[in-house]
């Protein structure tokens, strides 16, 4: 096995283990931080069943960002879902046999890339060309898109330009997976896509990202509208 | 019009987002507060030596109190979608308006003192030093914020800036800069039991010039209690109601609504104030004790419900947090929501046939109805998702035969502020004041072109002081802006038989 075989694959259970255990301490913060008032932004559903479809509405359609702007909105949902189905793709990846629903959506997967690079291109425009935008924009936050747009791009220049040995791939994500190493192929390439994933893990639960936790723990989403029938005891979560 | 030293907005026939002006609104701030306006709170009384230390430890300590706020300093991706939602950045064009840079003036303390990136790549992410700078920045754009939630709609992690903002200006007078607006307030309604300092003698006297008032207009026998026990309804109503115009026209509604329907009703000395500005500083220890006069009342006065006049943040303090804070209200009768809001009220009565109007009384005026911020965003009216948005346009409705909606965005869910909420009502913001009101006053300018809209409606006495106000600088008359209990009172027929 090469050096990168061995490189790649500490870091990847560096990362794995960073990325859980960074996101899980967060995820307890939050739980264990009291929500003491009710403040859902009302209109707000008055049940819980209600929440958990508010909830859903903001995960799976962006509720909030539609009402607020629809490019944002366009470029934003674009991405998550193209992320989305990238994501489901690369089980082909650690699956043997590959599940029968992920080879389903295998070619639909590759036009994920495709709406992946999209939005993520039209947000940074957003985000260089509108003075507002612009304004609020930090270093890390055009970071954070040329990191993801690499990863994309490079996933894409593989598909389509230097393919690369995804038979041997297979079979070191499986050895990662089994505790079995394999030897990873040294395409360039590959290694910058991969490299480029393990950052992301690495910054995933010190980073923007925590708002994927986050937009769950959101108490002025996901609170019921009901002080008046249901006394809210302080402290309470 | 008034000699003012800025510049007014120039109000367009249609919506229009600025392009930022960084800086515009630096040297906007109120008052701080004296020590004798800090110490009543439990805040020290001047700017503490060790106020570095004492300002990260109390934002640490409120990080682990409120979910909301450690959860909104790292959710944000800097989307941008809240960057036009604001109406002092619209009416201001200064960027740290916008809520996503509000936010950003405690999340950049926040990152470089509570998280890994921050503390060492702090120029990567955006992390700073809390400095004397930064803390004067934090006071004036803190005092920027009316907590009025329109950020929190559109945001898709729904960050409230509100929340912020409170928790700002918690740190602030904890280490001593408090701000003398509504410190003083608090201070008085702590110990008399309403925000003008009003005692029970001038309360008195202003309720029996009441009922004269509307015996001349009417020749009907209205009563405005004070301190009856045993009354059914314990009425909690903004201070303003007992006097400052056109806030004095709804408690004349409500009572000739009390009366008309048959209700014992009365007023307690004790708590004469429903506004709790302990909400605006974000201390909920001073919320809370202000709030327990009202139970402290309710009981003494054995009364069997709590109704709460017109007033927005009251009205949010009341219907999310009275429960919680003063609760629970086991002792009311449990047929009637506690508290009740008396559009509610008023609401059902109409439905029961209880009131009949003579609706040609209000045929000379074209009328829309503002939204307030924490009413829409922040509570509810009925039984359903909001209602808050129905119950008030049907009763006025009911009382008026003409009436129109401003444009779409800017009513409901997405109203606009009118500038003075958040404990901003102060003539030290005005220049503020009156910016931030021209998203309002744009949309309420498109309704009078397009309908001859005459009259603007409100339920909250925060708005109502504010439009009095501004409304003049836009070459607007300040009579434009009237409660809904006035139109309630002066169509509704007194003394017929039902
Ligand atoms: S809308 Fe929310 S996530 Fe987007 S910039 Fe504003 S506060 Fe941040
Ligand atoms: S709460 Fe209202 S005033 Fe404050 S930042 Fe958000 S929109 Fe602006």
């Amino acid at each position: 096995m090469s050096f990168f075989s061995y490189l790649y694959a500490v870091l990847f259970y560096c990362a794995t283990v960073t990325m859980v255990v960074g996101v899980g301490r967060k995820i307890r913060i939050y739980a264990k931080t009291p929500a003491p008032l009710k403040i859902p932004t009302t209109p707000a559903p008055t049940t819980r069943s209600g929440v958990v479809g508010r909830m859903i509405r903001e995960v799976v359609f962006f509720e909030s960002l539609f009402k607020s702007s629809k490019w944002t909105w366009l470029f934003g949902w674009a991405f998550h879902f193209g992320l989305l189905l990238a994501l489901i793709r690369h089980l082909r990846y650690f699956t043997e046999p590959v599940w029968s629903w992920v080879a389903f959506l295998q070619s639909a997967g590759v036009y994920a890339g495709y709406a992946m690079v999209f939005g993520l291109l039209g947000l940074w425009g957003r985000r260089l060309l509108v003075d507002r935008v612009r304004y609020i924009s930090a270093p890390s936050d055009h970071l954070m898109l040329a990191l993801i747009l690499g990863i994309a791009g490079s996933g894409l220049l593989m598909k389509y330009i230097w393919h690369t040995d995804v038979v041997a791939l297979k079979t070191f994500a499986l050895g990662l997976l089994w505790f079995d190493w394999a030897p990873l192929p040294d395409d360039p390439i590959l290694l910058i896509h991969l490299g480029l994933v393990i950052c992301l893990m690495f910054v995933f639960p010190i980073s923007k990202l925590l708002h994927v936790p986050g937009l769950f723990f959101s108490p002025t989403r996901n609170q019921a509208d009901d002080p008046r029938e249901r006394r809210h005891y302080p402290g309470a979560a | 019009m008034k000699k003012v030293e800025f510049d007014i907005p120039v109000i367009t026939n249609h919506p229009v987002t600025p392009s930022i002006e960084p800086g515009a609104m630096a040297h906007v701030k109120p008052f701080v507060a004296k020590q004798a306006h800090q110490e009543p709170l439990g805040f020290p009384g001047e700017l503490v030596e060790d106020w570095h230390d004492r300002a990260i430890a109390k934002m640490g300590e409120l990080l682990g109190k409120y979910r909301s706020l450690v959860v909104f300093m790292d959710s944000c991706v800097k989307c941008g979608a809240c960057t036009d939602k604001c109406h002092y950045f619209l009416g201001t064009s200064d960027p740290k308006n916008m809520p996503v840079a509000r936010q950003d003036l405690m999340r950049k303390v926040y990152r470089r003192y509570f998280t890994f990136a921050g503390k060492y790549f702090p120029k990567l992410v955006g992390a700073v030093d809390l400095t004397r700078e930064v803390l004067e920045e934090w006071y004036s754009y803190y005092h920027q914020c009316s907590e009025c939630r329109r950020c929190s709609v559109y945001c898709p992690y729904g960050i409230d800036t509100a929340e912020v903002t409170m928790a700002g200006r918690e740190i602030l007078a904890s280490v001593g800069i408090g701000q003398k607006y509504s410190n003083e307030i608090i201070g008085k309604v702590h110990k008399i039991g309403n925000n003008l300092g009003l005692p029970e003698k001038a309360l008195v006297d202003t309720l029996i010039d009441l009922e004269e008032e509307v015996k001349d207009d009417t020749d009907v026998d209205v009563r405005f209690p004070l301190d009856v026990k045993g009354a059914d309804v314990l009425l909690i109503t903004p201070s303003a109601d007992f006097f400052a115009e056109p806030h004095v026209d709804g408690l004349i509604g409500y009572a000739k609504v009390f009366h008309q329907a048959g209700i014992s009703w009365t007023l307690s000395s004790h708590a004469s104030e429903a506004a709790n500005f302990g909400l605006f500083i974000g201390s909920q220890d001073n919320m809370q004790k202000v709030a327990m006069r009202i139970r402290e009342a309710a009981l003494e006065l054995g009364v069997k419900r709590i109704i709460v006049g017109e007033c927005g943040h009251a009205w949010r303090v009341a219907y999310s947090y009275w429960n919680t804070l003063i609760g629970p209200f086991d002792f009311l009768d449990p047929k009637y929501p506690a508290p009740q809001h008396i559009c509610e009220s008023t609401y059902n009565l109409i439905q029961q046939g209880a009131l009949k109007f003579n609706k040609e009384e209000n045929d000379d005026k074209i009328v829309t109805f503002h939204d307030s911020c924490n009413v829409s965003r922040a509570s509810r009216m009925g039984n359903m998702p909001g209602g808050q948005f129905v119950i008030p346009r049907e009763i006025i409705k009911a009382a008026c035969n003409h009436f129109v909606d401003m444009r779409e965005d800017s009513i409901k869910e997405g109203t606009f502020c009118c500038g003075g909420g958040g404990g901003l009502l102060t003539d030290d913001l005005v220049e503020l004041r009156v910016k931030g009101a021209s998203p309002r006053v744009q949309a309420l300018h498109e309704v009078i072109e397009q309908h001859g809209v005459t009259h603007m409606a409100a339920i909250c006495a925060i708005c109502k002081s504010q439009f009095t106000k501004v409304l003049p600088y836009y070459d607007m008359n300040m009579d434009m802006i009237i409660s809904v209990h006035q139109l309630v009172g002066d169509a509704l027929e007194l003394g017929v038989e039902q």
